[in-house]
């Protein structure tokens, strides 16, 4: 059990990092593009504005 | 070769040098200080287990359907770019501190020769290290792999950047036999968070259904346009009243 629950923490690491925010960011953008998408509208433009906003939250942090 | 497949081969060379020049310096300070048979062997071992990692994900990332491939390679994509984006703009903007090869050979060493010796077989010590070293710096470029190759369907072109980078690096250091310290390491990781962060706007929009005005040439936008914001953050952490911080190297 021990190793399964390390094995599982090292993913976790390995993909989020630590900065769990900015991955929970990224999920969150990619279903608000997938809803407006689906809506019929132009999706384009979440992603790279998410982006931009994901990473200065995610600067803001570190350098407080 | 294409606009994306310059790109592809261009990110992987970049990621793939950065970290082999890190796997590099450790390899090299168990091998000057204790067993430079061991230390190489344990660098097999390591690219003997990354390679059965390859083989085993690889077939199965291009089994995907392409739109569930590109959202879920485009979310980790963007999750590490902005990984590496961060690191590299705040060791720019002076709040991390830059990555010293010097230093890391130095404490490298210092651990190396601290360690017990038993006997004069087999040298676990400088086997395991090299062999983590090795493990632990290409697997974040084994995913940049098969996640550029697969999402192009063209994982040799990734797999030969891959192995180019690791040469010129692995020639390098046997040239200079010394850590490479003057390699622009921070320039390099802000150029890779660049090109994950862009590619991983594209895959995962285009995955979650959303088309680019201009298809595959939107990159051509969203490339420079990431590298323009991120460098405008740099500016703006100089600027604001933050602390002072020389932190850990990673």
């Amino acid at each position: 059990m021990n190793r399964i629950v390390r094995a599982a923490r090292s993913v976790w690491d390995f993909v989020v990092g630590d900065d769990p925010f900015t991955a929970l960011g990224v999920v969150i953008a990619l279903g608000a593009t997938a809803i407006i998408a689906g809506a019929g509208a132009a999706a384009w433009w979440v992603m790279p504005l998410a982006a931009v906003a994901l990473l200065g939250l995610s600067l803001r942090r570190a350098a407080r | 070769m294409s606009g994306p497949e310059v790109a592809l081969a261009v990110s992987v060379f970049l990621a793939c040098a950065v970290e082999a020049v890190e796997a590099l310096t450790i390899v090299m300070a168990v091998g000057v200080t204790r067993s430079w048979r061991w230390a190489l062997a344990g660098v097999g071992a390591g690219i003997v287990v990354l390679a059965v990692i390859v083989a085993a994900l690889g077939p199965a990332l291009t089994a995907l359907p392409l739109n569930t491939l590109r959202v879920i390679v485009g979310g980790l994509l963007l999750v590490f770019g902005l990984q590496w984006l961060r690191k590299a703009i705040l060791r720019y903007a002076g709040l991390k501190a830059l990555h010293d090869e010097d230093k890391a050979f130095a404490s490298e060493t210092d651990a190396a020769r601290a360690a017990e010796r038993v006997g004069d077989g087999f040298d676990a010590y400088s086997f395991t290290i090299a062999f983590k070293g090795v493990l632990l710096e290409g697997l974040e470029v084994v995913f940049i792999v098969l996640t550029f190759g697969a999402n192009q369907h063209n994982i040799g072109l990734a797999a030969a950047a891959a192995g180019l980078a690791v040469a010129v690096v692995v020639i390098a250091g046997v040239l200079v036999r010394a850590p490479l310290a003057r390699v622009p390491e921070n320039t390099m990781k802000f150029g890779v968070g660049v090109m994950l962060t862009s590619f991983g706007v594209f895959w995962g929009a285009e995955g979650a259904g959303a088309s680019w005005p201009g298809g595959d040439a939107a990159l051509l936008v969203i490339i420079p346009g990431v590298a323009l914001a991120s460098l405008a953050m740099v500016r703006w952490l100089r600027r604001a009243p933050t602390r002072r911080a020389v932190g850990e190297p990673a």
